[in-house]
């Protein structure tokens, strides 16, 4: 960085011209990464009847909370909320531990063994039994209708267990193995004494990779789960958002949009605030992740 | 640690008989990291391989009262019945036709906003633009096919708005099959592009910087810096994403097609993946669904496999 400004002292106009126009290239697609967010926000706090008109477009008008107090009455939303946050820690803790466990050993080069499970691990990422079997091993464990379905099969990523090894293999010298081995400390002591408190930063990212696909996954739910008492958030959402819409298609405008354009973007906000909050600050774990990820492909 | 290891090898070059002792010396050496490999590996068996066991049943007829291996033996017929069903064509022409456009118009967008955000001297400024571009990504996909729903609205959504405003008439676009896969790829962009980003940011980063004083220091300009260092500098990347994207041209994500289509669109959106859950779980033919998705994956690793040995024949660079 300090030899590039360096560099840039002597710039021509040629040159500064350039850096607007990427400047001003990047400022229009950050608007239009914006715009539709903005509107959502604005409507939601929005008088439903100038949403309806259509007046709306990225200031509130007629500022109202009324949305809100709806969407916050709606007890599927709670229970939505509630299930979502249950299958997060959990799924999220049991993802991070199993990914581990599996990350550790492969790191170690003295592993024997450890090229043939990588390649049985690693072939996983390019061929599978597809969504039917699946769904039968799952049938069959009697897990449809129980919250293993929805944390247990997707529990590791193999990708974010390569990611993990790769940072294993990185930061963890091999001399600071052997010697504790020398010192008597069998691999799980090495594990737990060494490997673990070096391993912070890794294990953030991980609990937020998992932790956000949990939080924003609907699709196991709509395989596995018929009890609608289970529902995560995600599913909720998609029947008061996505479900509404079609049948307003296939019967024209009726009533229900009326009063629910600005219920659903009120509820949207409402979904999508946690993960939104969170993100800028913990930005710098996710970029670390996929970073560490690139380094292997 | 090491004398252990040049001991055990040196054993072992003198009496050859007793490798598979020495195979198990070595096992027993590695025995607590196998303990903790244990939980991983068992994962792995139930919810990867059974699967792949399980898919024998695209060969059976499969009764659910019978399991897995069962039903009878039927060979290829579910094959047979796809290869030749009017949907065949359909699904192959939909599923290419959206990775295709999506590789064609969305590939190349992460790389340019890397190299423009690459190009940022403000840092303040730098991470305020990636904060905005990367946080679509963290929307759920409910999140998002509802904000295209209500963007494209044809009573009030903002385009349809802006269609009327120049004169036009409000388009349906959700209801309408022509537009499906424009909706659903630049959504995708606006979704994906700016977390994309992020790998080859990193690759820039990388870049050695007296590489760039040097061609300064020559004279070159930013577009001959542009094309003779920094392209050839990330061109790994961008190989090794190009084969991992060309790999899963077969896979199209069904969480998202699912939310977004309908009847009326079923003709450009529906692709293998959405057409096997709706044989399956609205039909109960999961033989036949079962040989689709089985088809489909025998078909996804054979093009993985293409890919990689073409890209390291031309450019050295592969997966593995």
């Amino acid at each position: 960085m300090v030899k590039q400004t360096r560099t840039k002292i002597k710039e021509t106009p040629g040159e500064r011209a350039f850096s607007w126009v990427v400047a001003a290239l990047l400022v229009v697609f950050c608007l239009l990464i914006i715009f539709p967010l903005l509107h959502i926000i604005s409507g939601s706090f929005s008088d439903p009847m100038s949403l309806l008109r259509g007046e709306v477009s990225f200031f509130p008008k007629g500022f109202t909370l009324s949305m809100y107090e709806k969407v916050f009455k709606d007890d599927n939303i709670w229970l939505g909320y509630r299930n979502t946050l249950l299958y997060t820690v959990l799924g999220t803790a049991i993802s991070v531990i199993l990914t581990m466990c599996a990350a550790y050993p492969l790191s170690r080069k003295d592993f024997y063994g450890r090229n043939v499970i990588t390649s049985i691990f690693v072939f996983t990422m390019f061929f599978t039994g597809g969504m039917i079997p699946t769904f039968l091993i799952v049938q069959r464990l009697h897990m449809l209708d129980t919250i293993w379905a929805l944390v247990l099969p997707s529990a590791v990523s193999t990708y974010n267990m390569i990611i993990m090894r790769t940072f294993f293999e990185q930061t963890i010298p091999f001399e600071l193995v052997e010697s504790a081995s020398l010192d008597g400390c069998n691999d799980l002591g090495i594990f737990l004494r060494i490997v673990l408190p070096l391993s912070g930063p890794i294990i953030a990212v991980m609990v937020l990779f998992y932790g956000v696909s949990q939080w924003n996954s609907w699709f196991p739910a709509l395989l596995y789960l018929r009890d609608r008492g289970l529902y995560p958030l995600q599913m909720i959402l998609r029947e008061v958002l996505i479900q509404s819409d079609i049948s307003n298609m296939a019967g024209g405008m009726g009533d229900v949009e009326i009063i629910g354009d600005g219920l659903k973007y009120a509820t949207m906000v409402v979904a999508s605030l946690p993960v939104m909050c969170l993100y800028p600050f913990l930005q710098k774990y996710f970029v670390k992740g996929v970073m560490i990820g690139a380094v292997k492909g | 640690m090491k004398t252990a290891v040049s001991q055990g090898t040196k054993r072992s070059g003198k009496a050859t008989g007793s490798r598979l002792s020495t195979a198990g010396k070595k096992l027993w050496r590695c025995k607590y990291l196998y303990l903790m490999l244990l939980p991983a590996l068992i994962w792995y068996i139930i919810f990867m391989y059974a699967p792949m066991y399980g898919a024998q049943i695209a060969f059976r007829d499969f009764m659910p009262a019978l399991g897995i291996s069962g039903g009878k033996w039927v060979g290829f017929k579910y094959f047979i019945q796809f290869f030749q069903s009017e949907y065949f064509w359909r699904l192959m022409r939909n599923t290419l036709g959206i990775s295709l456009y999506s590789i064609v118009v969305g590939f190349p967008i992460p790389i340019i906003l890397a190299l423009l955000m690459n190009e940022l001297r403000n840092e303040r400024f730098k991470k305020g633009v990636q904060t905005i571009v990367y946080l679509p990504h963290f929307i759920s996909a409910v999140v998002v096919v509802s904000l295209i729903n209500a963007m494209l609205s044809p009573s009030n959504g903002l385009i349809n708005q802006l269609i009327q405003l120049f004169g036009g008439d409000p388009v349906h676009f959700m209801a309408d099959p022509k537009y499906f896969k424009t909706v659903y790829v630049l959504s995708d962009i606006w979704q994906t592009a700016g977390y994309g980003s992020i790998v080859y940011l990193a690759a820039l980063t990388g870049i050695d910087p007296s590489l760039y004083e040097a061609a300064t220091v020559d004279g070159a300009s930013k577009w001959k810096k542009l094309v003779h260092i920094t392209l050839p500098c990330i061109l790994p990347t961008i190989m090794i994403m190009l084969i991992l994207r060309m790999g899963s041209v077969f896979t199209v994500g069904y969480e998202k097609i699912m939310l977004m289509y309908n009847e009326a669109t079923y003709e450009t959106a529906d692709v293998i993946s959405t057409y096997v859950y709706r044989r399956a779980f609205k039909g109960g033919e999961y033989s036949f669904s079962a040989a689709v998705g089985l088809f489909n994956s025998i078909i996804n690793f054979s093009v993985i496999m293409i890919f990689n040995k073409i890209s390291k024949r031309i450019s050295e660079v592969s997966l593995w």
